[in-house]
């Protein structure tokens, strides 16, 4: 089996654009991945199955990862010019002070493949995908015209993570049914407030089920979360 | 059309792809809901399909009925919480699902495992698959139409095994017995003779099922040349198990991957050549007798010693941060983990792969053409369990 180098290395000679980096794991299991680049994954994903050497011609896991916005904390020495007054006359100081910046690492959704061999017995081999954002720039190129194995595992992740695939030739919810507006496995996903469905309707329930009546007699369309995931 | 005739239409569309099977034209088109409460469903599970005739046309399964998010669950447990959870997928092979999830937390955090509870894994990982298949047999001749007393057969001999496995881990169905590192307790002497009996018997148990089955002329006119998948699709598509094998293709995951100790074990892989319902089923009554070897040979090894490693953590248990992909033959196809660990208490992301959700990819491919009957069969040779499927 090639190591990921060297696989880096055939990937980028036969597709010369296609933007590969190679992902650390730092854990004993010792799988690195290369993550690639949106626009030729195709291209590559179709030289890794029908190169020889490598033969991944058995896609087995398709899965979704969200990786949700991340506020980095530093600490940074940063040097100022001060005027301070010292014994009675005004100066100018440099003066060395620590300040805590704080950026926000914007989040991604990334889409995950284990790629076998069946021919070559070998593997896996990991790529993966990144979107480029979390809310309007969610669309990846679908693998299943590749394999096929991908075709219920990307329609999960759309269902799940709302990754849109594009070129999948059927890209509907799996798993939640067809009205249902959310991503449930995206980390910052919040619950609908199911008050009708409460298994014990006791006191708590019962107010919080007015409250909700209350509002949409009101006329506040956007009261609760209607429609989110109630109904049905 | 002829089937070869599907295969050349399909090349035109993308050879991977389901054909388009034009109706003949004469009468309408008939759009059945078979499910989710259709009694061949093994659960809840649609298949909307199509019929001109007898003739199905098209067919879309439609999942999610038994969804509970068990991934988002997970994520918000820690690591050995979920090892109980884990049971509810495949619900008739939890000692595999057990052991697929031990097995990627050690490759996560590189522990090692005794050599007992590695015995102990392939002794219970193969008990459970000659429950799996004998019940999966019984259900398809139970679809077939033979009502009852195969599958009684069947679920005689299987429960045996499940007084077995409630004998070691105090539960017939939801074992929740592996741990990481090792196996929850150990397993004592009048077990181990307990389950050379059972397993002593086995052999004459699918002699017998051989003898009613395997030449029966009612099986081989219903199964035979019924639901065929090709080679190339089913490695394409993703199919693992028993149904890959059945279309001749040679990857059986405790040969390639040698996970645990089944390197040290001796056992042929059982292939099909004519790729239809018939070999699938064949195929599970020779890898039943390929386990009963296993398990004699691993039954008369299984050495002396501790069960789990000294060194393994029980409490605060936190795995350095990387991720792991570990996978395992289980009786269905190939169960994989994949874990992600940031360092905290619990998995930053938690995925199965569940071989029943990935062998249906290809269920309208082999439907498409064959008669409104043949899709019960051909649905229950794929041999799924919707507590898997849907997870």
């Amino acid at each position: 089996m090639k190591t990921v180098e060297e696989i880096k290395a055939a990937i980028e000679a036969a597709v010369p654009e296609a933007a590969v980096e190679i992902v650390p794991n730092p854990s004993p299991s010792g799988q690195h991945s290369l993550r690639l680049g949106q626009r030729h994954a195709e291209a590559v994903a179709k030289f890794l199955r029908d190169d020889a050497d490598l033969a991944l011609d058995f896609l087995s896991n398709v899965t979704g990862v969200d990786w949700p916005d991340k506020e980095i904390a530093e600490k940074v020495k940063v040097t100022q010019t001060v005027t301070k007054t010292v014994d009675g006359v005004e100066q100018a100081v440099d003066e060395t002070v620590e300040e805590t910046r704080k950026r926000v690492q914007p989040g991604y959704l990334e889409a995950v493949y284990h790629l076998f061999s069946m021919e070559k017995k070998q593997g896996p081999v990991v790529i993966r995908l990144r979107t480029v954002n979390r809310t309007d720039q969610v669309e990846l190129p679908s693998l299943t015209s590749i394999w096929r194995s991908a075709e219920f595992q990307e329609r999960e992740i759309f269902d799940l993570y709302g990754i849109v695939f594009a070129g999948h030739p059927d890209l509907r919810r799996l798993l939640m049914w067809p009205e249902f507006e959310d991503h449930p496995m995206r980390r910052d996903y919040v619950e609908p407030d199911d008050f009708d469905y409460e298994p014990t309707a006791h006191d708590q329930v019962l107010a919080r089920a007015a409250a909700h009546r209350a509002a949409l007699a009101a006329g506040q369309e956007s009261a609760g979360q209607e429609g989110k995931g109630a109904g049905q | 059309m002829t089937l070869t005739g599907f295969v050349q239409e399909n090349k035109k569309v993308g050879w991977n792809r389901p054909p388009v099977i034009e109706s003949d034209g004469e009468g309408e088109l008939l759009e059945v809901a078979m499910g989710p409460h259709h009694p061949s469903t093994h659960g809840v599970f649609r298949m909307d399909v199509a019929l001109d005739g007898e003739r199905v046309i098209r067919l879309k399964p439609v999942f999610g009925y038994l969804h509970r998010n068990h991934e988002k669950i997970a994520e918000g447990t820690s690591f050995l919480g979920s090892m109980p959870y884990t049971d509810r997928l495949d619900y008739i092979c939890s000692l595999t699902n057990n052991w697929a999830y031990a097995l990627t937390v050690e490759k996560l955090t590189g522990q090692e495992v005794p050599e007992r509870a590695e015995y102990l894994r392939v002794i219970l990982g193969e008990l459970t698959r000659v429950q799996n298949h004998a019940s999966s047999i019984g259900f398809l001749i139970q679809e077939m139409g033979a009502s009852g007393t195969p599958l009684m057969y069947a679920f005689r001999e299987r429960e045996k095994i499940l007084d077995l496995f409630e004998g070691l881990t105090g539960s017939r169905m939801m074992c929740n017995y592996m741990r990481f590192g090792g196996c929850r307790v150990d397993a004592s002497p009048a077990w181990l003779d307990a389950t050379r009996k059972v397993v002593s018997g086995l052999p004459g148990f699918i002699d017998e099922v051989d003898r009613l089955l395997s030449s029966n002329e009612i099986l081989m006119a219903r199964t035979q040349g019924v639901g065929i998948l090709r080679p190339e699709l089913a490695v394409n598509a993703g199919v693992t198990g028993p149904m890959l094998r059945a279309s001749g293709v040679n990857y059986d995951i405790r040969k390639v991957d040698g996970y645990g100790i089944y390197n040290r074990f001796n056992f042929r892989v059982p292939l099909g050549d004519h790729w239809d319902v018939y070999d699938r089923f064949m195929i599970r009554m020779l890898e039943m007798r390929e386990s009963i070897r296993m398990l004699e040979q691993a039954l008369r090894e299984i050495p002396a010693g501790p069960v789990m490693d000294p060194k393994a953590k029980i409490r605060g248990f936190r795995p350095k941060p990387g991720e792991a992909y570990g996978r395992i033959e289980a009786p269905k196809g190939e169960l994989g983990f994949y874990l992600i660990s940031d360092g905290g208490p619990n998995p930053y992301r938690y995925r199965v792969r569940p071989p029943s959700l990935i062998n249906l990819t290809i269920l309208e491919d082999m439907c498409l053409g064959q008669n409104v009957a043949d899709v019960v069969l051909i649905f229950g040779s794929v041999d799924i369990v919707l507590g898997e499927v849907d997870r």
